[in-house]
């Protein structure tokens, strides 16, 4: 895919989140220079600041930084999880990217996320609704995008856990008696559920005992070769991020230190934090 | 000397003061201006303890008038306990007139039925909700529902049903089943069956809804919109009574009341006592028309 200034799926500028009262040092005092995300004059935290890239379709982006360090607070800000303190995001599918989305009213943000995003957590709790079973979580997203047609959801339903290896016996069985792994897959199946064309991934193979690992990331490389879904991987974990990305930014402190190919990166960091990163691969 | 008027009745007439019925007719107002939206309201302390009908009794009380006809009725019957004390009650406080016949009435006072007889343009209908919040069954907490009916999210309150229908092959909810109003709003019209859901649908009355425990008011304008929730392919329907009778009058379009006799048999009577009466008394009242009622033979 051709990438060119013009033809961005997602636009993000200055992305910003501060947790308490800022004064106008909080974020000249606060960084990977001084190696602390909580300013020295307000003790308010800078969870991220001035995160700015732009993300092409069918493009994979990693995001890669040790815990604290904000990544997983630029994809919690861009799926409407949690409020900017400032900065902006554009997405090419809604209104053509010409409406800023971060400060639309709930309702669209709400269309936004049903019909244009999927997100997967490292938690299943958070993405999947355990007192529903399986197939009336995936009908959820469904109906949210305005499919009210039982017989078509459940076709589509089945066709999704058939994609992600989920027994299709078990769509009507609660994913609280599920493994870790099949939750996780069931927890995928709902995000792509109406075809978004971008999908954010945060953390979702942490805690997975490596084989289901393996298997939850070949998935998520299958599905994105064949639906060609933009998506952005939030990881701590260097060998998730090289299997799954085309292109990196490293985070520390709520800042990023360095972005580039993924390849690059990994064989010649020229941030200090990235090589000690890089040099931490096991 | 000037007489004094202020104390010589014991009670202000309908038993609320003054203030607090404006406070409550005002809340009304807003109720029929966003049809299913539930409004809050003061709940004022009433001679029966909270979830005993006070809500349709601040409703009724606020909007009687000396003029009015009142009938109550309590599971479509004029005789239960509930019914005879209310409208006891409201007799003593307003001396108003007091029927059992639906055509006669001009207020009505009703828990958990609507009148199998039509309802016209002159009259008020009143109901006693014990549990306002439709929402309730999928979401605890309130102000959750209060933005999800805000922003018309009712993703949850869809998937309960679709669960429901997996689970059982069915929409398994009897009593009190969500509906549309007016496009908008999702609304719980208290625990009437679902014989009587699509009688709200386009009614000729205005329709109270008074939630006295949990403070909440809600109304159906006359000629609104009610549409029960279905799926495209799992539609709404009514109780089946196929193959059953009112054994007393042989009728079989309306809601029926399963009875045991002292030797074991089973019988089924009308559950509407006034509509009973009348057809025992070959009278012909005038009867809700819906498509789910017209599809039955009487």
């Amino acid at each position: 895919m051709s990438r060119n200034a013009d033809n961005w799926l997602l636009r993000v500028t200055n992305l910003t989140k501060i947790y308490g009262e800022p004064n106008e040092n909080t974020i000249a005092l606060t960084g990977p220079e001084f190696n602390s995300n909580i300013c020295p004059e307000t003790e308010s935290i800078v969870a991220c600041a001035d995160i700015s890239f732009d993300l092409y379709p069918g493009e994979v982006l990693g995001i890669v930084g040790e815990s604290g360090s904000g990544k997983s607070t630029v994809v919690k800000l861009l799926y409407f999880d949690m409020e900017k303190t400032g900065g902006a995001a554009w997405l090419k599918p809604y209104a053509d990217g010409n409406i800023e989305m971060l400060s639309e009213s709930n309702q669209k943000k709400r269309f936004i996320r049903n019909n244009l995003m999927g997100m997967v957590y490292q938690n299943p709790r958070d993405g999947l609704n355990f007192n529903f079973t399986s197939g009336g979580n995936i009908a959820e997203k469904l109906i949210m995008a305005g499919n009210y047609h039982v017989g078509e959801i459940r076709e589509r339903a089945s066709d999704l856990l058939t994609k992600t290896e989920v027994p299709v016996l078990r769509m009507d069985d609660r994913p609280a008696n599920f493994s870790g792994g099949m939750q996780q897959r069931v927890q995928i199946s709902k995000a792509i559920a109406n075809n978004p064309p971008l999908l954010f991934l945060d953390e979702v193979t942490t805690g997975l005992d490596v084989s289901v690992q393996a298997k939850v990331l070949d998935l998520i490389r299958e599905l994105q070769q064949d639906l060609g879904i933009a998506m952005i991987v939030v990881s701590h974990d260097l060998s998730v991020i090289r299997m799954l990305t085309d292109r990196t930014i490293v985070m520390k402190n709520g800042r990023i230190v360095e972005s580039g190919l993924t390849d690059q990166i990994l064989q010649d960091p020229q941030h200090e934090y990235s090589r000690l990163l890089v040099s931490s691969l096991l | 000397m000037v007489a004094n008027i202020k104390y010589a009745n014991k009670y202000n007439f309908a038993f609320i003061d003054e203030a607090t019925k404006k406070e409550i007719r005002r809340k009304l107002l807003k109720a029929v201006a966003i049809p299913g939206y539930q409004v809050p309201y003061s709940s004022p302390e009433m001679p029966i303890a909270r979830g005993w009908g006070t809500g349709g009794l601040h409703v009724t009380l606020a909007v009687i008038g000396r003029k009015d006809v009142f009938k109550i009725i309590d599971q479509g019957s004029d005789a239960s306990v509930n019914a005879c004390n209310l409208r006891e009650f409201v007799q003593q406080m307003t001396n108003v007139q007091t029927t059992y016949d639906t055509a006669e009435a001009t207020l009505i006072q009703t828990r958990h039925r609507i009148t199998e007889e039509e309802l016209t343009e002159d009259q008020i209908f009143v109901y006693q909700v014990p549990q306002p919040e439709p929402l309730r069954s999928v979401e605890r907490y309130e102000n959750r529902t209060r933005q999800m009916h805000g922003e018309a999210d009712y993703a949850k309150m869809w998937v309960s049903l679709y669960e429901s229908f997996v689970r059982d092959g069915d929409i398994m909810l009897g009593a009190g089943y969500p509906v549309k109003v007016n496009k908008r709003y999702i609304m719980a019209p208290s625990p009437i069956p679902k014989w009587d859901v699509p009688n709200l649908n386009q009614s000729k009355a205005l329709h109270l809804f008074g939630a006295g425990r949990e403070k909440r008011l809600y109304a159906v304008p006359p000629y609104t919109t009610v549409e029960p929730l279905e799926f495209e392919d799992v539609k709404f329907h009514t109780e089946n009574f196929v193959g059953t009778e009112c054994y007393k009058t042989g009728y079989k379009k309306a809601f029926l009341d399963e009875l045991y006799f002292d030797d074991g048999s089973k019988h089924f009577i009308i559950n509407d006592s006034n509509f009973l009466d009348k057809l025992e008394g070959k009278a012909e009242p005038k009867q809700h028309e819906n498509k789910y009622i017209n599809q039955l033979e009487s």
